[in-house]
């Protein structure tokens, strides 16, 4: 495999599983040209004329939807850990004797660990998505016969629209649909909130399966996805366990440590005068985030300050900054509990977005530059101010990378981290996988204070008087590596051996995963 | 007979272990050492951060062998990301267990930023309780910004462990940075917790804490104690006492002991062991223990030092917790114990001056500036003397007003 240094000064391969690949060449520096891909054109005389596009089985709608050894079969994760749909919907697939899949996951989660056997066997070829937990271990060992692709939600839908990525199938879970296909996340037993991470899908595929546990007459009001772009609906008993679409993300955290993290963050925004009428922020479903944002809400109300809108990753902290008047509108992403679920059935204010409206690199505009702060979280940042979602220091793949990568792209970013875990440095001399280029953050916040990229020097104006100690990310590294006895050697990895990329928001390629070595 | 004896014993004990292990320990470790008679020190090492530390891991290992004088031995460490002070305290605990005669002690130097030594009259309103055998809590205590934080010796830690909480206090007490917190340690009940002092008195403690007190002659006994090991270890800091009062007896002797040392900084008390020893349950609202408040405060008071109040152990209420500093506040105390990071910014809340009470202080500072300036022996303000206690009580709430931000340290200028 050839390697080349990007713009970031990382290696990455040219070619991977047969695409040729470009590599990052900076922030904002590369533009596609051309037509956006497209679907087949269908005919509505091609299906029933009374709209019942019901079949028996998953297995009768594959046949049906002509699937072949090699194809791509996209899913995706509404239902976070709960998901039952894509271990069946890989049963059904071996079952069939199909090989060399390519899986295009919207991400990953812990349950798929029941997909190991597949790609041991070769009914997945590789994974283009997220690998998380057991998944990421699998293919950090180089046990996956193809390369991993991770990309952001926004490089997803970017991938679709630009033809790097064609859908053969895509199976859409939907905890309520009706047999034309229409089809809604906010209402039903396995009720998730939204669907919006299929949107894409829905409109590129050659085929779509709709698969659902509460089959309604003819309209399911709302659709979040439409009928009209659906060709077949599959009735199974159960999605899975919607109880598991909380997945232990979105327990505010106990840790003195990370709350005063997050009391730093919400002091940071007011003295740095983001917290004013009118403002925006997101705050995804981590423990500390989550603490952030109740700290938030009280500053907002001792200073009777009011958001304008508030992008989630919904949960219950934010529905209630939604119905106790603290903002116009929650521009919800997916919830992440079932009082986000909740709200966004009964409350105007509570928008479902997809990742087209919110991160898409073809879109005309989207919603993660107008936010005025995003709070986010990583596993290493580097004295460049560089961070890393995807892998430990050890060199594994463990996360995906989410909208994480889109929401770089506001007006100030804050990173909210512990600056070591245990014994394992956070803030480290550099990344072991780039993830973010440090000039999009512009703040880290740690339990010792806080670091501002200085090339925002406005920020660290005004927060020259601060109570919260201000450090330069330098001397907190020395700081971490004092506590930790010294810095932390790099993960042994073979060099060779590229087994997963990442993607940047525009498709290129910004950095390499190894395959590690034990 | 005796070496005949000796023999087997050693023979029979030639494993021991130490720390803590399983899946959801963090920040610690657990280490084995059995004695082999020959083939060297062989290191069995599992560790979640083996990528990163675990070649300096296992050289620790071999250079404090070496040490020790640890020649033949399989070791097993199994690390849940523990510092290196702790790996250090987990293993010499371990290899103690099995010579408990050897007296050699593996010490890291000083961190250099925990050399500063405190005074009598410290601003201790929030001391933070950590349990000396749990190092996770250790590290980032002083974040939090307590006046005090105490290592914990006795009831956090089980009778079993009091070996190794000695060993793990002592390596923070020289590795750990406090951020300016006053070291504090609480000792095992007398007679027992003289044992403590070896392993704190050379390693920069600022304040001992000695619970259940009852009367004066334990506080000389422990001063006698300390006076011997400072010598010995040419300590030269001041090391302060704090008597923590916790029974019917000792409560009648308050006095006596806020007394009984010129080292005694402040007194405290202890209302969870107070209130079984009366034969009462503790309750909110205290009315059980306010005869036991006031006699301590009085006696501290009388004894010139500082009356310090019980810990309040609802971690979850902090607006009860608010309550119960001012009224401690008003009963005449200046600190309160915590449980939980958390509390200490409550705490300081609640013990800061009010507006009223700093804008008073700042007449009487100005009164006491101006009288000194005129060269007068007397302070007065309007018609009202100022006697010289009054005049440090106002010069404490203007820094105890400054230290909230509810004043500017440039006042006078404005």
């Amino acid at each position: 495999m050839k390697l080349i240094k990007n713009a970031a000064g990382r290696l990455v391969p040219t070619e991977v599983n047969g695409q040729e690949q470009i590599p990052f060449r900076g922030i904002n520096k590369y533009k596609p040209t051309g037509n956006k891909a497209k679907p087949p054109i269908r005919t509505c005389i091609d299906y029933p004329s009374d709209g019942n596009k019901v079949v028996k089985d998953l297995k009768t709608a594959l046949k049906k939807a002509g699937l072949k050894d090699g194809m791509t079969i996209s899913t995706h994760h509404h239902l976070r850990n709960g998901d039952a749909v894509t271990n069946m919907l890989f049963d059904v697939v071996k079952e069939m004797g199909i090989k060399n899949i390519r899986w295009f996951p919207s991400a990953s989660f812990p349950v798929h660990s029941h997909l190991i056997k597949y790609l041991e066997d070769g009914t997945i070829h590789h994974i283009e998505g997220s690998m998380n937990g057991p998944l990421g271990k699998f293919t950090s060992e180089g046990k996956m016969k193809g390369v991993g692709v991770l990309r952001s939600h926004g490089g997803r839908y970017q991938s679709i629209q630009d033809g790097e990525v064609h859908i053969d199938i895509a199976v859409i879970l939907a905890p309520t649909a009706d047999p034309f296909g229409n089809a809604t996340g906010d209402r039903g037993k396995s009720a998730c909130g939204l669907i919006g991470f299929a949107l894409g899908d829905s409109e590129y595929a050659d085929r779509v399966i709709i698969i659902t546990d509460n089959l309604v007459p003819f309209p399911c009001v709302p659709w979040q996805i439409q009928g009209n772009n659906v060709d077949y609906v599959v009735e199974v008993e159960s999605l899975g366990d919607p109880s598991k679409i909380v997945s232990g993300t979105t327990e505010v955290t106990k840790s003195p440590d990370r709350l005063l993290i997050a009391e730093y963050v919400a002091q940071f925004m007011d003295e740095a005068g983001i917290m004013k009428d009118g403002f925006s922020f997101q705050a995804g479903a981590g423990g500390t985030a989550l603490a952030f944002a109740i700290f938030l809400k009280e500053k907002m109300k001792k200073k009777n300050v009011k958001a304008r809108f508030v992008r989630g990753g919904s949960t219950k902290y934010l529905v209630q900054m939604l119905e106790e008047g603290l903002t116009d509108y929650i521009l919800d992403g997916q919830t992440f509990d079932l009082e986000g679920v909740r709200s966004m059935r009964e409350n105007d204010g509570h928008v479902n977005t997809s990742p087209f409206t919110s991160y898409n690199f073809h879109g005309k505009g989207n919603f993660a530059s107008i936010v005025d702060a995003a709070v986010l979280g990583a596993t290493e940042v580097d004295v460049n101010f560089n961070a890393n979602v995807v892998t430990h220091s050890d060199g594994y793949l463990l996360h995906g990378i989410g909208g994480w990568q889109n929401c770089l792209y506001s007006k100030c970013t804050i990173l909210a981290i512990p600056s070591f875990r245990d014994r394992i440095p956070v803030i480290v001399d550099e990344v072991t996988t780039l993830c973010g280029p440090g000039e999009l953050i512009d703040v880290i916040a740690t339990e010792r204070g806080l670091c501002i990229n200085p090339k925002r020097k406005d920020l660290l104006k005004a927060m020259k008087n601060s109570s919260i100690p201000i450090i330069d990310i330098k001397d907190l590294k020395k700081q971490v590596d004092e506590i930790c006895g010294g810095a932390p050697a790099k993960p042994k990895v073979n060099k060779d051996k590229v087994v997963a990329i990442i993607k940047w928001v525009d498709g290129t390629v910004l950095d390499s995963v190894f395959q590690v070595e034990n | 007979m005796t070496i005949l004896k000796g023999k087997i014993m050693r023979q029979y004990k030639n494993k021991s272990t130490a720390g803590k292990r399983g899946d959801s320990i963090r920040s610690d470790c657990y280490f084995e050492i059995e004695l082999k008679d020959s083939a060297g020190i062989k290191i069995n090492l599992k560790s979640k951060v083996d990528s990163m530390y675990g070649e300096s891991i296992k050289q620790m290992i071999l250079d404090m062998s070496k040490f020790f004088g640890l020649k033949d031995a399989k070791i097993l460490l199994e690390d849940n990301g523990a510092l290196p002070f702790v790996l250090a305290a987990r293993f010499e605990l371990a290899f103690k267990r099995l010579f408990p005669e050897n007296k050699k002690e593996y010490l890291f130097p000083f961190h250099e930023k925990n050399s500063y030594s405190t005074k009598k009259d410290q601003l201790r309103r929030s001391r933070l309780y950590l349990p000396g055998n749990e190092p996770k809590f250790f590290v980032n205590a002083g974040l939090h910004s307590p006046d005090g934080i105490i290592l914990d010796l006795e009831d956090s830690v089980a009778p079993s462990e009091k070996d190794a909480a000695q060993l793990l206090v002592r390596n923070a007490l020289r590795s750990v940075d406090f951020y300016n917190a006053e070291r504090m340690v609480r000792i095992n009940q007398l007679p027992n917790g003289l044992d403590d002092l070896k392993y704190i008195i050379p390693h920069n403690v600022n304040v001992i804490l000695i619970p259940k007190c009852e009367s004066a002659e334990q506080i000389h006994q422990l001063e006698k104690e300390v006076k011997k090991l400072k010598k010995q270890f040419n300590v030269k800091s001041d090391i302060f006492f704090m008597p923590i009062i916790e029974s019917a007896l000792g409560v009648i002797k308050a006095y006596e002991i806020a007394s009984a040392s010129k080292n005694n900084c402040a007194l405290a008390i202890g209302l969870e062991d107070y209130t079984a020893d009366i034969g009462t349950q503790r309750t909110n609202e205290g009315r059980e223990s306010i005869f036991a408040r006031q006699m301590l405060v009085n006696a501290a008071k009388a004894a010139g030092i500082q009356a310090i109040d019980t810990v309040f152990s609802d971690v979850s209420d902090m607006e009860a917790l608010r309550q119960s500093v001012i009224e401690a506040k008003s009963l005449g105390f200046e600190g309160k114990g915590c449980i939980h990071p958390r509390q200490i910014q409550v705490v300081h809340e609640a013990f800061a001056p009010t507006v009223e009470e700093i804008e008073k202080a700042k007449k009487i500072v100005l009164a006491f500036e101006d009288a000194e300036k005129k060269g007068l022996g007397v302070v007065a303000l309007g018609s009202k003397m100022i006697d010289p206690p009054v005049v440090k009580r106002a010069i404490r709430t203007i820094d105890l007003g400054i230290l909230n931000n509810l004043l500017d340290k440039n006042w006078r200028k404005q």
